[in-house]
């Protein structure tokens, strides 16, 4: 009696975990993706994930789309903390020393027989990631900040169309002639805008970078937000719309920019450039993409977000995850990917695939952002970084809503952050 | 609302006291009446105990340790709830929300008991009036969010061109701290007015019409009627409603969400989406745990001032 129970039961187990084995071969990997832009980024991972899955039979990769970054990383961490993190996620760059703070990531390092796969990115894209001798994160949906420019709007107010300002001065004389008021004396169409929600730390570290301040130490304890020259950079931002009266007061909207720059409601914008192909399937008149206009420099932070391995995957899982990157990194893969968003390719050989030569041939505005990285700085990343974008990001609202002078706002930011780092040093 | 619904025990052991029993037997009597009752409250109290009282214990306790990032928990006494009173994202958060409250509180109440006169009258199209009233109340908040961010576009959206046609400049609702609040609370009231309208609506049709004829032949005029007749007999629904209002005040957040992301530089945040920041942004659960302590502490306050106060000045019927 006994003995018949015992091998049923054995049976029953043996029937159970064969139930559950699957063949052999098949790794399941479910990635996080942030959207930051317009157009149809969903859609173009997706049809690049089941290309991937057809190459890869033996791997199923589920694109999970979790809002914007910061929502991404919100998402990741809790589930993560839930027991059921991701096993790859593309984050922004940036969020690196929190990922490692929280242990939650992997070195790409061990993952690869071949360390020189390293070397094909942008060396701007891979500072981010590369921490102690490690590599953390490879590059993938990355950008720097661009100027789009209306070139209608730049001949009605007879300026050079085919010529974008090319320093803080500039911009502030071309935006004056570029205003455009109705008869009662309103602004239809402002001369620049540069967005303060969301990424207001992104816009101010490349005004900062131009009026050649760094905003943080390479070892992402330290943020400079009352240099001088970042003090000043704050400055120019606010006079534009306080002082010179060229660009809305108030706090400017990260994503309803892009259409106010479709419909003509301001002549020039700073955004990302992996939003050249939305701007440019709905533009409706011709306009140009520059680099961003120098004070002492040239320059812009790189951001955008890279691929990041979670610790928590098992080893197939994560080889098959570097097996999924380095498919989607390939040259012809990065072209495609730049051509249908806008975003830099990550690696100088994708710049030499015939399909890219062509498009940047037909559309020299597509090349802008890479050109720009000879002049590109890290983005602003430390640790508690999620803080510390808050505090920024406040103090910039704080400036341009005129509730704090720049002085002011960016000290109280400071302060804050100091408080917060002091922790991690 | 859980609040109201505790249950009122009546004297059990005074009805077993009274019969007439031998004494042995009452005594095994009431036990059994004990052991009853407490069986009846079971569900109740296991529910109570595992999802409202275990969780807040545990939040306290929460507040006074970090958690390091290696897991380990250390006590840190009451640091995080001096980090508290420094952070002044906290009070600023705190501040806000006491002028959302009073922003949105009367106003929707007051809205509420209109709404509610109005369309308890006879008249055409009554139901298609009670529907419109009641229509933002079924819609889920984000939907609402979304709506009124077309309203508060600048430039496009439907406030401004509306400004256009007097030709006034576009305004930056969302994007200047001196409007968002208001523009947030205008919306609220909005959303909430409807629910309370139709508690209102159902205290109206349970008043007996005789004291209304009665009034009229008493030659009372019908503000004088309203005074002194009908408000005071819908006062336990106008409790009920400041209540819901006040919780309400406290944890409608999810349009801030989609409209400021509580911006420009804080002047919409608000406490319970200043907790959420912290907890899933910034994932720092013990912070997190000390401001729920203080929300905590502003509802019970809220449900004391209800239980000890209000409830014996108000007359039920």
């Amino acid at each position: 009696m006994f003995a018949r129970r015992t091998m049923l039961m054995a049976a029953a187990f043996a029937a159970l975990s064969m139930g559950a084995a699957r063949p052999a071969a098949a790794v399941d990997l479910t990635m996080y993706y942030p959207v930051a832009v317009g157009g149809p980024v969903t859609k173009i991972v997706d049809d690049m994930v089941s290309r991937f899955e057809k190459d890869n039979p033996d791997i199923k990769v589920t694109a999970v789309y979790a809002g914007n970054y910061t929502d991404t990383m919100t998402k990741a961490m809790t589930a993560m903390k839930g027991g059921q993190p991701p096993q790859l996620s593309v984050l922004l760059s940036t969020d690196v020393f929190t990922l490692m703070d929280e242990n939650a990531i992997v070195p790409i390092d061990g993952l690869v027989s071949d360390r020189s796969w390293f070397k094909e990115f942008y060396p701007a894209f891979m500072a981010n990631g590369q921490i102690d001798g490690k590599t953390w994160s490879i590059p993938f949906q990355r950008s720097t900040i661009v100027l789009y420019w209306n070139k209608d709007a730049f001949k009605e107010a007879g300026l050079d169309p085919e010529k974008a300002p090319a320093s803080w001065d500039e911009m502030v004389e071309m935006s004056k002639k570029l205003i455009k008021k109705d008869g009662s004396g309103n602004t239809t169409r402002w001369g620049v805008e540069i967005p303060t929600t969301g990424y207001g730390y992104w816009m101010l570290q490349a005004l900062a970078i131009e009026n050649g301040q760094k905003m943080m130490n390479e070892a992402g304890t330290e943020v400079h937000l009352t240099a001088p020259k970042t003090v000043a950079a704050l400055d120019y931002w606010v006079d534009l719309s306080r002082k010179h009266n060229v660009m809305p007061a108030g706090s400017i909207d990260w994503a309803t920019l892009r259409t106010d720059f479709l419909e003509g409601k301001t002549a020039m914008m700073w955004h990302t450039t992996g939003n050249l192909t939305a701007v440019k399937d709905a533009a409706k008149f011709p306009f140009g993409v520059a680099m961003l206009p120098a004070k002492e420099q040239r320059g812009s932070p790189t951001g955008g977000g890279s691929f990041y391995i979670f610790k928590s995957a098992s080893p197939e899982q994560q080889k098959a995850a570097v097996k999924f990157i380095q498919w989607m990194t390939a040259p012809e893969r990065a072209a495609e990917w730049s051509m249908k968003t806008g975003y830099v390719a990550v690696s100088p050989a994708a710049y030499k695939t015939k399909a890219m030569e062509e498009y940047a041939k037909g559309f020299p505005q597509a090349t802008v952002a890479r050109d720009q990285l000879e002049h590109a700085v890290p983005e602003l990343s430390v640790h508690e970084n999620g803080r510390i974008y808050k505090f920024v990001n406040d103090a910039v609202q704080a400036a341009v809503t005129g509730s704090q002078k720049p002085q002011e706002a960016l000290a109280s930011a400071q302060a804050q952050s100091d408080r917060v780092l002091r922790a991690s040093k | 609302m859980a609040a109201l619904r505790h249950p009122t025990t009546p004297g059990m052991s005074d009805l077993a006291a009274s019969s007439p029993i031998p004494e042995r037997r009452a005594g095994s009597q009431a036990w059994w009446n004990a052991v009853n009752a407490w069986l009846l409250l079971l569900p109740a109290a296991v529910l109570l105990i595992t999802f409202t009282h275990y969780p807040i214990l545990a939040t306290i306790r929460h507040s006074l340790f970090i958690t390091r990032r290696n897991g380990t928990e250390v006590f840190v006494g009451l640091d995080s709830y001096q980090a508290m009173a420094a952070d002044p994202i906290f009070w600023k958060a705190l501040v806000n929300n006491f002028w959302f409250a009073l922003g949105t509180i009367p106003a929707s109440i007051a809205l509420a008991l209109v709404m509610a006169i109005w369309v308890n009258r006879n008249m055409r199209g009554r139901s298609f009036l009670r529907l419109a009233y009641f229509t933002p109340t079924v819609l889920p908040m984000i939907a609402v969010a979304n709506i009124w961010l077309f309203f508060y576009t600048p430039d496009y959206g439907l406030l401004d061109q509306l400004r256009g046609l007097f030709g006034l400049a576009g305004w930056n609702w969302l994007g200047e701290p001196s409007t968002v609040m208001g523009c947030l609370i205008v919306m609220v009231i909005w959303k909430e007015a409807g629910f309370f309208m139709i508690f209102y609506l159902a205290a109206l049709q349970q008043l007996s019409p005789d004291l209304d004829e009665a009034a009229s032949i008493e030659g009372a005029s019908r503000w004088y009627t309203f005074r002194r007749i009908t408000f005071p007999l819908l006062m336990p629904t106008t409790l009920f409603v400041a209540i819901n209002a006040v919780i309400n005040s406290f944890k409608l957040v999810d349009h801030l969400v989609i409209m400021t992301k509580g911006g420009p530089n804080n002047a919409s945040t608000l406490l319970l989406y200043y907790i959420y920041e912290v907890a899933f942004t910034f994932q720092d659960s013990s912070y997190a745990a000390t401001l729920t302590v203080v929300l905590l502490v502003l509802l019970s306050a809220v449900a004391l001032v209800k239980f000890g106060y209000l409830d014996r000045r108000i007359h039920y019927q």
